[in-house]
Formats: structure tokens, C-alpha cells, sequence
């Protein structure tokens, strides 16, 4: 898909590896939360032009990252990883935050390192994997597994289970693009299962709590069901048409528990109802398809993989955000992608956009 | 693994359409209830008036110091500050500590109430240095005329959880006092109105943020009492030092124009609760300041009796007013060794009915007592309302004890006995009458029979107790206008006082538990007794006595003589009641 040939900024967005489809998505979506974001940061302007600043500045990362041909990420991939991983293991020492410990604090601003593992794990995934003959081996398979342990674990320990389990699932998602043979997921999947009730054992009680809570939500309404039940009444109450923009009482009154943060999407649908819901839905999913698109696109497995394990990262986060919010899964406490007020999970995306457009970029058919 | 994303979307998609869609109205429900909640807004107590609309009890604007913990920066150094300006009592302090447990970090708790001016002033000046304090106005029960009206109109103090388990929760949400005694408490749900409410928005964490909609508080209504200031203040003033009881009644109407216990107390140190210190002097003190002898006193009702014994005698036939009698000072019952004396040394003499009255001679009314039995007298009795309580609308009334054979065998397990006969002719032994219940006797005899049943608001109809012969009510009221106004009258000193005719009886109550220790101790022994064992002094009659309109009743504890004591008390009383147009 290109824009009409000939097209000024058409061949100016060629020359920076940018997709413009992707590209003028993104900007849709991003324009629409600030918007959601004024009316569920209390009409701060304040905290909205942070919001922006930041989308920037991941706009500018996505644009650098774009330009580093896929031959340098082979290289450094290793040392993204390696570093990545130290910062891990900095945090278990010097971490900061409350109740767990997850931040980095640099002075200036407080940086998440298990964001930089959600792009090292797959670049690091996706070198191991590309390097081997597809589907992979036992061998491959063993490396995966160890590559993907030391990260998973590292958070988990913060802790930060969600965290933990999204970084996870983007190494199981490169995994499944090199082609896994169902055989072996089943069987990973039924080893997960057996491990169930000792992983039960070593969650924290809060966490154990969490997930009885999402069982049954109205046993406990005022203490962990809160925020479920709240959510589900700032959603319902939306309707179809919603309750317009700057009116929902639900996250107003502060019933809406963190409201510009994790549960900005509750925001979203009591005060755009179910059309807005919708609308942003579609726009998520025209996301995901041109980037699942562009990822197709790539001139070999290795950028296929990385690509794909992008937007199928990206897909995760809406897919979790959304559920939890609308009490399909418990509270894991991640944010809704590109909407969600927050720097590091923004330019984490963003910069997994930029790998995206980067790796298209370097396509099979040069056009 | 697009498809797969894409169906994962739809199937959020079809999850909220669920939430949004089908249970939409459900949530819309449930995000009201959380948006908007009710608060109630207390109504103004009603006030209580006298019968010419002199305030007795009224709500007066005060000031209370209030704390906001949220505005603190630490409550500690807050309470520390406030400590140093205005003096906080332990029990404040508790009650603070209490309330700031039940109540969200933004509410205002009151930690100090009824404000003098003085404080108010301090605090103005110093609020600005410390922290989350204000000083809020607000409605304050007060009863002006203090320990005059202690008993009757009672007072309000903070509700409790035994008041909310009485009273509607919804009409109580808001209010903070309920009255605990007399009026106060007797005509609560009158007084009290009924409560207002917002509906107000509220945050998750219950702040008000805006006003919806508001039903303003309907105010309580103002309760005018049948009591009048001027004989109340008059009563109590006549009773001078002794402890004591007067209730002034109309004949016709039942309407209470006086009603005094004393002593009385502050009242207005109930409303903002007493301290343990003050309470307990109260409870301490020798004649019980607490105690509303007027309901709740049992006495002896002595030689005021005797009028009812007599009517009982003459109903009965077992006199005439010519019977005459003859008192040598003693009297005996045959084959019994047992002597019961009068209270005149060498007796009165021969004495017809009206002297028997006037002169309260003993023999007459042993012998009466006697001819007509314990079950005539108290079935007689019983007419009048003595044994039980006259209905008066104030709490605590207590029924008294009109003895019978029955009743003997139920209390004590043995039977009656002559002798308990012959001292009940003249009040003593087992009877016991409050000064109401004998105020309402005295009010039937005054009425022919007929008088409507004491109270204190409104009027009750008019009962015919009591049907006697025309001869007998005026042979009765001769006699009772000789014991002021006959020659040999016992109240007669006070004759000349009136400014009309009254008719009266005195009496004398025995204090002591085993009355045949003190046999024959009446009126002029008594000055030699210490106070305390004195007798408690009674009189009960009424004026004018040709056309009986008020009744005054008596009781002066430990006052000595009905005669000396009480009679002279009775004449302030009922002449402060003429001349307030009674």
C-alpha cells in the first residue's frame, strides 16, 4: 500500500523508513487519547502536554531505531540483551517503588528496564532462532527457553508478575512465528500446567488475592473487588452512546480507581460508550493488521520474526489492558497501549513501530 | 495468528457490547447510587412554652470547636495548640478520639461544644496558627429557667444507641440530641419534627461536591404546656428550704398549672453531658436533686385521708354528718391490748363530722375505719385513683400502694390484720400515694366526682370517678372549708392569708419504717427531732371552696406538720395562682 506516487510527502516519509499508513494510525490513536487523557486527568493540561512530550520523544526514537539496518541489530543484539539483563539484576539491588521494586531512578527520571527487555528478549530470540534452521530444533528450543527464563524471572522476582508473564509471551510469540510445531506447544503448555499449583505456592498473597478476586469480584467490594467492580460500572453505564466527553461520573468522582493510567480504557467507555469503544478497537485493529502486514513483508525470517513479535507485543498489551477492564482477566496492572498515561510503556511501543517500519523498510521487493 | 489477534478483538469487542449493551441499565443503576447519595438535615427542636407562651425550653445559637484531620498537618500538635488555649476535659478528649473512628479524614469532628464567648474569641484570634480548627454555630437546647423546670420539662442529651433503637432511625439521621426525661422525653415525637435531606453528589471517598436537590427539615412542633411560670416559679419558692413536692391542678379541665419537685438540678448540664464529678454529686447528694418526687415519691398520705374515709362512711351509711364521736385521745380495738392514740393529748372531746375534719381527730377515723372494713375503704379508695397511676403525661409515674386483702397476701404472704385497719383510717401503715395521685383525688372531691385526668399538654375529657349523693360532697367540703376557715380549723392560720375561701386537709407522714415505735408522734413533737427524722408535712385542698376551681397539693419532706409547715406553703401557692388570673 503507498500513498499516490508522486506524492511530496509520500517519497519524504519513503526516505525516513516510515510507513505512512502505520504512521498516520498511530497518530489517530495517539490524538485520541491525549484527548481521553485531559478528561481522565481531571482536565490537567499540565499532565496532557507531559503525555505529548513524551509520545514525541518516542516519535523520535522510532525514527532513529527505523534507521539501523537489521545487519547492526544482528550484531548488537547480544549486548542489548546482556545490558538489558544487568539492569534487571540492578533493579533486584538498587530498585526503587512502592511495595515492589521496578525503577531504575536516574536522576532526571525513573526508567523501567523490564520495558528494554520486552524489545531485547525478541531481538535476542529472533538472532538465536534465525541463525538455526526453521522450525527449530531441541537444541533451539533449549536455548529459548534459558534466554527467556533469566529475563521472566529477574522481573518476577520485583515483582512484577504481569510484567513478567508479557515478557514471556513475546518470547513464546517469536517462537511461534519461526514456526513451533503445535506438538511442542501443546507440550510446553501442559508442563506450564503441571507447574501451576507450585507457582500458586510462591505468588505473593496480594497476588493470590488478585486473582480470587477475579473469580468472584463482589466478595470482597470494597477491598481488591473495588477496582473490578468500579470498572465494570464505568463501562456499563457508558452504553452505546456514552455519557460525553468530560462527563463520566464514574472516573470524576473518583470511583474510578488510577483513571489516566491502567484504567483509562473504563474512561474511554463511559464517556464514548460502546461506539467509541468500538471505533477504538478498529483503529487498534487496523494497527495490528498493517503492522502484521509490514511484518509479512520483511526480507527474511529474522525480520518477520522481530517484526511480528512487535505488533503481536502490542496486541498483548491491548488485549490485557482491555480485558482486565472489562473484568475478562484479573488486574495485572498494564497499561492501555499508546493511550495510557505513562513515558516508558509509549516509547517502548513506539520504538517497537520503528523496528517494524526499519526491518519493512529493507523489504524483499524494492519498490 | 492475525485471525487470531483479530478474533481476540472481536471477542473484547463482544465483551463490552455485553457490559454496554445488554447490562446497560443495570450499571447506569449501580453509577447513580454511587454518584449521588442522601444526607440528612436535622430539624429545629420544637420549643416548650408555658400557658401564656414564656419559653421554657428554646434553641439558642453556640459555638463548638471543630476539627478537620485531614487539614492537619498532625492532629497531635493540632490538639496540643488547642489544649493551650481553651481547657479540654478527658472525657472531650474520648469522645473526640471516639468520633474521629467513625468518621472519614474530611468530616469535622467536634471537640469541644457550647463555647463561651470568651473561648470563641481566644480561638478567633488563634485559629489562624493552627491547623484543620474551626469554629462552627449551631443550635443548642437551653432552658432558661434552669433547675425550675428540671423535672417537668426534662432534658436532652446526645443520643445513644439505647434512644436509636427506640426511635425511627429515619426521622434521627441527623440529630445528635433526644430528650431523656419529662416533657423532653415524653413528647419526643412531637417536639423532634422530621428531618430533611440532600441529595447530594459525592466522590468515591463520601466528600459532598454538589447540592442536587434539597427537602428542607420540617421543624418540630412548639409544645405550649398548661403550666403557668408565674405559680411554677411561686411553688417552688414557697417550698423555700425543705425537699418537697407541689402540683397545682384545674378541677375542670385536668390541666397542670404548677408541678414542682425539689430539688431540682441545672438541666442545661445534661445537654452538653455532665462530667462524672458533677454527676455524681448529684447522685450523692442527701435529698436526691434527681429524683422527681412528684411522679415517683411515694408517701404516707396521713391525715389527708381522712376526707375520702369519711365520704366512704357516709356512702356507705355507716355515718351521717351529725354521727358524733367521742375522742378521749385513745382508742381500742376489743379484746385487743394494742392502744392507738390521737394526736391531741386528753382527745378532742365529742366531735361531729366537720370537726372530725376540721380538727383531724384520729379517734373519729379509727372507729370509721373500723365500722367500714378494710375492703369498703379500699374499694372506696380506689375510686379516688389511689393505687394507681393518674396517667400524667411525663415518664416515670410510679402507682403507689392502695392496700387490700389481697394485695397483703401477695406482698408479705399473710393476712390482713384489724389493727392494719384502724391506722389505715388515718393514713398510715401500708398506703402510699404520690403528690400527684393525691393532687387528682383531691381534684375529684373538689369536682363532685368528676375531674378530667391530670395533664400537662392538651386537655383530657372530663371523668366521673366518683358518684355520691349531692349531701355528701357538700357535708365533705364544709368540713375540709373548716380545717382553713372553722374556729378550730388545724390550717386556720393560714385563713386570713387567702385572698378566697379554701378548703383543705393537713396531713402528716410518718417517716419512720415501724410506725408503732412513734405512735402519736403529730404536729407538736416534731421540733425536737432532728431534721431528718422529722415527718414529712402534707396538705392538699382547694379554693375557691364554694365553686372549686384549683386544687394545690403539698408535700414538704421532713417539714414536721401539715398544719405549720405545708398549709402556709399551699396558701403562697394558690394566692400567686389567683393573682396570675387562674
Amino acid at each position: 500500500m503507498r500513498l499516490r506516487p508522486g506524492s511530496l510527502l509520500a517519497s519524504w516519509l519513503e526516505r525516513l523508513r516510515l510507513d505512512p499508513w502505520l504512521l498516520l494510525l498511530l497518530l489517530t490513536l495517539m490524538s485520541f487519547g491525549l484527548l481521553v487523557l485531559y478528561s481522565a486527568a481531571e482536565q490537567s493540561i499540565g499532565l496532557v502536554w507531559r503525555q505529548a512530550v513524551r509520545i514525541g520523544l518516542g516519535l523520535l526514537v522510532m525514527l532513529v531505531i527505523a534507521q539501523i539496518p537489521p545487519r547492526l541489530l544482528k550484531v548488537w543484539a547480544p549486548w542489548l540483551f546482556g545490558l538489558a539483563v544487568l539492569l534487571l539484576v540492578a533493579v533486584v539491588f538498587f530498585g526503587v517503588g512502592r511495595g515492589a521494586q521496578r525503577w531504575l531512578d536516574l536522576g532526571l527520571l525513573r526508567f523501567q528496564p523490564s520495558e528494554a527487555m520486552k524489545l531485547a528478549l525478541p531481538l535476542i530470540l529472533a538472532v538465536v532462532l534465525h541463525r538455526r534452521s526453521l522450525p527449530p530444533d531441541w537444541l533451539a528450543l533449549g536455548m529459548v527457553v534459558v534466554l527467556v527464563a533469566i529475563p521472566v524471572g529477574l522481573i518476577a522476582i520485583q515483582p512484577d508478575l504481569g510484567t513478567a508473564l508479557l515478557v514471556g509471551i513475546s518470547g513464546a510469540c517469536v517462537l511461534f512465528l519461526a514456526g513451533l510445531r503445535w506438538r511442542i506447544i501443546l507440550g510446553l503448555g501442559a508442563v506450564f500446567a503441571a507447574a501451576a499449583p507450585f507457582l500458586w505456592l510462591n505468588l505473593h498473597e496480594y497476588q493470590r488475592d488478585r486473582i480470587r478476586t477475579f473469580l468472584n469480584p463482589e466478595s470482597d467490594p470494597l477491598g481488591e473487588g473495588w477496582n473490578i467492580i468500579q470498572s465494570k460500572i464505568a463501562v456499563g453505564s457508558g452504553g452505546l452512546t456514552g455519557k460525553g466527553w468530560l462527563e463520566g461520573s464514574q472516573s470524576h468522582l473518583e470511583f474510578l480507581p488510577e483513571p489516566h493510567t491502567d484504567f483509562i480504557f473504563s474512561v474511554l467507555a463511559e464517556e464514548f460508550g460502546f461506539i467509541g469503544v468500538v471505533a477504538v478497537l478498529a483503529l487498534y485493529a487496523a494497527i495490528i493488521l498493517r503492522g502484521m502486514h509490514l511484518a509479512s513483508q520483511c526480507r527474511d525470517s529474522f525480520g518477520r520474526m522481530l517484526a511480528g513479535a512487535m505488533v503481536f507485543m502490542f496486541f498483548v498489551y491491548l488485549a490485557v489492558n482491555v480485558g482486565m477492564v472489562s473484568g475478562a482477566l484479573p488486574v495485572v496492572g498494564v497499561p492501555l497501549p499508546l493511550i495510557s498515561y505513562g513515558g516508558t510503556s509509549a516509547v517502548t511501543l513506539l520504538a517497537g513501530f520503528g523496528l517494524v517500519m526499519g526491518l519493512y523498510s529493507r523489504r524483499r521487493f524494492m519498490g | 495468528m492475525t485471525v487470531v489477534m483479530l478474533l481476540v478483538i472481536g471477542a473484547l469487542a463482544l465483551r463490552l457490547a455485553l457490559l454496554q449493551l445488554d447490562d446497560h441499565e443495570q450499571y447506569v443503576a449501580r453509577a447513580d447510587d454511587n454518584r449521588v447519595s442522601l444526607r440528612a438535615l436535622a430539624p429545629n427542636r420544637g420549643l416548650i412554652l408555658d400557658r401564656q407562651g414564656r419559653v421554657l425550653a428554646e434553641n439558642r445559637p453556640a459555638y463548638r470547636l471543630v476539627i478537620v484531620p485531614e487539614r492537619t498537618a498532625d492532629l497531635d500538635t493540632t490538639l496540643a495548640r488547642v489544649a493551650d488555649l481553651v481547657a479540654v476535659s478527658a472525657d472531650e478528649r474520648e469522645r473526640f478520639q471516639l468520633q474521629k473512628q467513625r468518621s472519614r479524614p474530611f468530616e469535622s469532628i467536634t471537640l469541644k461544644s457550647n463555647l463561651t464567648e470568651e473561648q470563641v474569641a481566644r480561638l478567633a484570634i488563634h485559629r489562624h496558627r493552627i491547623e484543620g480548627i474551626d469554629i462552627e454555630p449551631y443550635l443548642t437546647r437551653h432552658y432558661p429557667h434552669g433547675e425550675l423546670f428540671a423535672h417537668l420539662v426534662g432534658y436532652v442529651g446526645r443520643l445513644d444507641t439505647r434512644d436509636r433503637e427506640r426511635l425511627e432511625a429515619d426521622r434521627y439521621r441527623a440529630t445528635t440530641h433526644v430528650g431523656k426525661t419529662g416533657i423532653e422525653r415524653q413528647y419526643e415525637g412531637r417536639l423532634h419534627g422530621h428531618a430533611g435531606f440532600e441529595r447530594v453528589e459525592t466522590n468515591a471517598s463520601g466528600r459532598v461536591l454538589r447540592v442536587l436537590e434539597r427537602t428542607d427539615p420540617r421543624p418540630g412542633e412548639d409544645l405550649r404546656l398548661n403550666i403557668d411560670l408565674d405559680v411554677q416559679r411561686a411553688a417552688y419558692e414557697a417550698l423555700a428550704e425543705f425537699a418537697g413536692a407541689v402540683v397545682v391542678l384545674h378541677v375542670q379541665t385536668g390541666e397542670v398549672l404548677a408541678l414542682v419537685s425539689k430539688p431540682g438540678f441545672d438541666p442545661n448540664l445534661f445537654v452538653h453531658g455532665i462530667g462524672h464529678g458533677a454527676y455524681n454529686d448529684l447522685l450523692t447528694d442527701f435529698h436526691q436533686p434527681l429524683f422527681n418526687r412528684v411522679l415517683a415519691g411515694g408517701y404516707e398520705p396521713g391525715s389527708t385521708v381522712k376526707p375520702f374515709i369519711a365520704l366512704a362512711g357516709l356512702q356507705t351509711g355507716e355515718i351521717s354528718p351529725e354521727t358524733t364521736v367521742f375522742s378521749g385521745g385513745t382508742f381500742r380495738l376489743p379484746n385487743h391490748r394494742r392502744v392507738y392514740r390521737d394526736w391531741k393529748d386528753g382527745g378532742h372531746g365529742r366531735v361531729d363530722l366537720e370537726l372530725a375534719l376540721a380538727e383531724s381527730v384520729n379517734v373519729y377515723f379509727y372507729r370509721l375505719a373500723v365500722d367500714l372494713g378494710i375492703d369498703r375503704i379500699s374499694r372506696e379508695l380506689a375510686l379516688f385513683g389511689f393505687g394507681r397511676a393518674t396517667g400524667l403525661d411525663l415518664p416515670g409515674e410510679i402507682s403507689g400502694i392502695l392496700p387490700t386483702r389481697s394485695w397483703k397476701r401477695a406482698t408479705f404472704g399473710q393476712p390482713w390484720f384489724p389493727g392494719e385497719t384502724v391506722i389505715t383510717g388515718i393514713g398510715q401503715g401500708f398506703t402510699v400515694v404520690t403528690p400527684i395521685q393525691l393532687a387528682h383525688a383531691t381534684a375529684a372531691l373538689a369536682g363532685r366526682g368528676q375531674t378530667a385526668p391530670p395533664a400537662l399538654v392538651d386537655r383530657r375529657e372530663p371523668v366521673q370517678m366518683v358518684r355520691h349523693d349531692e349531701a355528701w360532697w357538700q357535708a365533705i367540703h364544709e368540713g375540709l372549708e373548716a380545717v382553713v376557715h372553722g374556729a378550730r380549723g388545724t390550717a386556720r392560720a393560714i385563713g386570713p392569708e387567702l385572698l378566697v375561701n379554701m378548703a383543705g386537709k393537713t396531713g402528716t407522714a410518718q417517716v419512720f419504717t415501724r410506725p408503732e415505735e412513734l405512735e402519736g408522734f403529730e404536729e407538736r413533737e416534731q421540733e425536737d427531732l432532728p431534721e431528718f427524722l422529722r415527718n414529712h408535712a402534707l396538705f392538699t385542698g382547694f379554693a375557691p371552696a364554694d365553686e372549686p376551681r384549683l386544687v394545690v397539693t403539698v408535700v414538704a419532706e421532713h417539714g414536721g406538720g401539715g398544719a405549720s409547715v405545708a398549709a402556709p406553703i399551699a396558701a403562697s401557692v394558690l394566692n400567686a395562682a389567683l393573682e396570675a388570673g387562674l
